[in-house]
């Protein structure tokens, strides 16, 4: 009874086999989290860099300007009605740049520094003024403080979008000298020691290349670039303001990563820019003009009012014939339809038109509604029509699931009391069925909502400058704006997009909301 | 006065005539069958009244809304050609497409209540269209009421208490029923019409060959219409996508449906199938604003990499703005939920049975999963990796945004290259006209897309179908 059978598991080649599979099993489960892992990273960071994109385009800075409203810059005799002032966006900018020149003498008789100071404002900015004041011309003479969007570069600057920069609060200048005109010296013991050893890191960090940076020095309203310093003495050219605003002072030093050249905005623009602020004439408010404003060649004044209208327009119209179409087809295919040769055509065909790509229905709108019917381009009506082509299938398909699981015995139990089938399916399995619909319904409409491709080949990608009064105007939709808008080269349009995006994924969250609202709330298991 | 009638708003004024007439008919159906309640006895009432009503609508509103449907789609081509052709000789003589923008401009001023041009003739054809269209108005109006009351005299001399208005009405909604689902069918062959019909067109002025294996593509500049780099650089960006979709899916379905417990499942997927949720112009925004800059400059890094370590002399990579990889690799994180979601059904529907009698023979999991239940759901996952192909060649907004316009064929992932979806969207935005080769082409392109992704559909739409047979 002593000789024990060797265990074949326990010998140790047996368990060393074992070790190697338990790790293999181990492996599999971490490529399994891994791969999890990816998809959920990839969809974060999709997230985090459209949201940190959009928030930036959440606020935008306006300038205040205190003007009075001269008749004979926005007025003049013989173009003084209403719908002349209206129009009168030269008057109105004039009224503004010479403000700015008002505030920024040193500006005055150069030129290059007249066009860039201009450049503050953007001319088309002045249009929502001159409307408010030709609505009330009693306004005219008066004085009038008016906000006016800051240009969209000078925008991204403020927000630290336009370039890394590195700040350093410089020691006590004990005095601010004028050595030639626009050329000022600083001094004071130790007060550029700090700033000293930032250009001297910076210059280790990058090379020469630091020589091309500029470096602003500003105390109040008053800016200058450096060009040469020691510890104690600094040599500026003076961009805005004067010497003596820097005695007595600690100035705050900025270096400019990016060099002018490379930049929309110049030295002497950012310098005003700090001066208006330090004025207290800038504010960063939020961008409601996102939402009210309809699009422009100026990323600062242009909303998307006009596509969320046309959004809603097309959808209106794809809803409309979409969800009662599909809704009558999945009942005529679950309830009604006899088992042939035809039947069976038209689901395959269903099944392959939910998989057919956007795109070739956008060739179908383009060669059946715009080519053969003649419908308009670029109309919302055209739109909705391929859209609802496009969601038909998902709907039916979603439908046809809901009626599926209405358990027979509704039915059964309609025709014992003697309804007829049409009574039986429209009196009491549709209304049970009817939240299984809607979901697909909807979900199908957010399909619609977010697609892009069809509606470019028929036309929608055009510029709209209006908000369309109806389903056969020229529009525009959400998600084409984004394309158009991303497609801009301009820096500005970056965060912009972003924010349309944001908007569309609203609309998008609120339908799928809804669907889970009304799976939790309706949901029947038989 | 005819002049006036030119002016009408047709849309609105149907739509109240269409209401009109169908309610009507109702009524006048209804309040007569409810007269046989009252002197009901000897024969016994087949259907409710409504039933009456709605039968005489029906005939009613059908006819109308025909007339109504055919005006809508005919009318303006009936004005058009009765005024073209009453114009001068000279007018007719001018080409047809001349003729029409002439028309169109007619017809614009017609519709501005206050033309006052300073052209005689103009206004006097403009006057002359709106007298026409007036006409036509009238008469669509006219046909329609006709129509109507025809319809509507027949159907009320069938109500009679002994009638079966109900098995009428439903035999009516029935059809109207097939009518819908039969839109279905009609999408389809309108699709595969209308991209035969022009591609047709195409194939006659460039030779079909020269278009499938041509390898120079330049149609917006020079009539070169070789689709090769097109097909070309969707299959290279297809490919890239599947080998990030394709494992990723596959490993996070595994992992649901084998290893994660019910909590983890019922996160991780709703928030897997928001990656299918999200737009694709999305995807693209994200690929051109994050991923191309990236991989742009990781491919900078490893080109200076490389020319330090003295292994080449001239930069190994392409490095462009937008490229290949960058398009394919968002695009592959979009179809992960198409590969994931349909391939964690099939593995679920792998019976337990199977997974049972592995794991008595001593089976780990893992052993399990790869011996036994991916060969069982095998089918099931490659008709979700077809499927997943089929969309990658299909999506278009992250190739326009981020592969690139220049067709080429280069074997360097962060190359630009462009693809079928990009070039139909480059070819036809903007475009009115459908009668150059170049917009013809787009049509091409689109039959070509239509095949392959039909293609791929069908296997994968007839395996999934024999598989749920198998197991149900």
């Amino acid at each position: 009874m002593t000789d024990v059978p060797p265990a074949p598991f326990r010998n140790e080649k047996a368990l060393k086999r074992l070790k190697k599979r338990r790790a293999a099993d181990t492996r599999f489960r971490l490529y399994g989290l891994s791969a999890i892992a990816f998809a959920l990273a990839a969809l974060s960071l999709l997230l985090v860099s459209i949201l940190s994109q959009a928030i930036s385009a959440a606020t935008y800075h306006v300038v205040r300007y205190d003007v009075v409203l001269d008749p004979a810059v926005i007025a003049p005799a013989g173009k003084d009605k209403p719908a002349d002032v209206a129009r009168n966006i030269d008057g109105f900018y004039e009224l503004l740049r010479s403000n700015l020149l008002q505030t920024f003498p040193d500006a005055q008789g150069n030129r290059l520094a007249t066009r860039q100071l201009g450049d503050l404002v953007t001319r088309l900015a002045v249009l929502p003024v001159a409307k408010a004041v030709a609505a009330n011309p009693t306004q005219i003479g008066q004085e009038l403080t008016v906000k006016v969007p800051l240009n969209d570069d000078l925008d991204l600057y403020l927000k630290g979008a336009v370039s890394p920069e590195a700040r350093v609060k410089l020691g006590a200048v004990e005095q601010g000298s004028e050595t030639a005109t626009g050329q000022v010296r600083l001094s004071g013991p130790n007060a550029f020691k700090g700033l000293q050893s930032l250009i001297a890191t910076q210059r280790a960090e990058v090379g020469d290349a630091a020589d091309a940076r500029s470096i602003l020095v500003t105390s109040g309203t008053a800016t200058g670039r450096v060009v040469s310093l020691s510890a104690d003495n600094l040599e500026m050219d003076l961009l805005a303001g004067s010497a003596s605003d820097f005695q007595g002072t600690r100035p705050l030093a900025r270096i400019i990563a990016l060099p002018e050249a490379q930049r929309n905005v110049s030295d002497k623009q950012i310098a005003w820019t700090l001066a208006l602020k330090d004025m207290g004439r800038i504010s960063r408010v939020p961008h409601t003009s996102l939402l009210t404003n309809t699009d422009s060649t100026y990323p600062e004044l242009a909303g998307a009012l006009a596509a969320i209208v046309g959004s809603l327009l097309t959808m209106l119209v794809t809803g409309f014939i979409a969800i009662p179409v599909g809704i009558f087809a999945s009942v005529y295919l679950e309830e009604f339809a006899p088992r042939n040769r035809l039947t069976e055509i038209i689901e395959v065909n269903i099944n392959n038109l939910a998989a057919v790509p956007s795109i070739v229905f956008g060739l179908l709108g383009a060669a059946v509604f715009l080519g053969f019917f003649g419908l308009p381009r670029s109309a919302p009506l055209v739109g909705g029509l391929v859209l609802a082509l496009l969601t038909l299938p998902t709907i039916i398909i979603a439908s046809r699931a809901a009626l599926k699981s209405v358990p027979p015995s509704i039915r059964a139990a309609a025709l014992a009391v003697g309804a007829s089938r049409m009574q039986s399916v429209f009196h009491h399995v549709l209304p049970v069925a009817g939240p299984g619909i809607f979901t697909g319904a909807i979900l199908g409409m957010a399909r619609a909502l977010g697609e892009t491709a069809p509606l470019l080949l028929i036309g929608m990608v055009a510029f709209v400058a209006d908000v369309p009064s109806g389903p056969a105007d020229e529009s525009t939709a959400l998600p084409v704006l984004v394309y158009s808008w991303a497609t801009h080269a301009e820096r500005a349009w970056e965060p912009m997009t972003a924010a349309v995006i944001v908007i569309l994924l609203m609309f998008l969250i609120t339908m799928n909301g809804i669907v889970v609202f009304l799976r939790r709330r309706f949901e029947r298991r038989w | 006065m005819v002049q006036q009638l030119g002016h009408l708003p047709m849309g609105w004024l149907m739509l109240a005539l269409l209401a009109m007439l169908a309610s009507g008919g109702f009524f006048v159906g209804r309040v007569q069958a409810e007269r046989f309640n009252g002197a009901a006895g000897s024969v016994r009432i087949h259907s409710r009244p409504n039933y009456h009503g709605y039968y005489v609508a029906m005939w009613t509103f059908v006819p109308a809304l025909i007339v109504a449907l055919a005006y809508a789609m005919l009318g303006e081509g009936i004005v058009r050609s009765l005024l073209a052709g009453e114009l001068p000789a000279n007018f007719r003589n001018m080409p047809s497409v001349e003729l029409e923008v002439y028309l169109d401009s007619i017809a614009r001023a017609a519709f501005d209540h206050g033309y006052g041009g300073a052209d005689r003739v103009f206004s006097a054809i403009a006057n002359r269209f709106l007298e026409l269209q007036g006409m036509v108005k009238a008469s669509a109006i006219g046909l329609a009421l006709a129509s109507a009351a025809f319809g509507f005299f027949l159907a009320r001399r069938k109500v009679a208490p002994g009638f079966r208005a109900r098995t009428r009405v439903e035999g009516g909604i029935e059809l109207f029923l097939f009518l819908c689902a039969a839109i279905a069918i009609a999408t389809t062959v309108g699709i595969v019409a209308s991209l035969l019909y022009e591609s047709l067109r195409f194939f006659s002025e460039v030779p079909f060959w020269d278009f499938l294996f041509g390898t120079r593509w330049n149609a917006q500049t020079s009539a070169e219409f070789g689709a090769l780099p097109l097909f070309y650089g969707t299959f290279m960006i297809a490919l890239i996508a599947m080998l990030i979709a394709a494992p990723v899916g596959l490993f996070a379905a595994i992992y649901l449906s084998e290893y994660a417990g019910p909590t983890v499942r019922a996160w991780v997927k709703p928030v897997l199938e928001v990656l299918a949720g999200i737009p694709t112009v999305v995807y693209g925004f994200f690929a051109l604003l994050v991923v191309a800059p990236a991989i742009r400059s990781v491919a900078v890094w490893i080109n200076t990499t490389l020319i330090s370590a003295g292994i080449t002399a001239e930069p190994l990579l392409a490095a462009q703005p937008t490229s290949a990889l960058a398009a394919g690799l968002v695009m592959g994180i979009m179809v992960i939920p198409f590969v994931s979601s349909l391939s964690d059904d099939v593995i679920n529907a792998v019976p337990q049975t199977l997974r049972d009698a592995a794991y008595a023979m001593g089976a780990t999991k893992s052993e399990t999963v790869k011996h036994v239940v991916l060969p069982a759901a095998l089918p099931g996952i490659i008709a979700s990796l077809l499927l997943a192909v089929s969309r990658a060649i299909g999506e278009t907004m992250i190739v326009v945004m981020a592969a690139g316009q220049r067709a080429r064929i280069s074997p360097d992932p962060t190359a630009d290259l462009t693809t079928i979806t990009v070039q139909i969207v480059a070819l036809l935005t903007g475009e009115t006209e459908f009668d150059s080769p170049k917009t013809l082409s787009a049509f091409a392109l689109g039959l070509v897309l239509f095949v392959i992704t039909l293609f791929f559909n069908l296997i994968a739409l007839r395996v999934v179908q024999k598989y749920r047979e198998k197991y149900d």
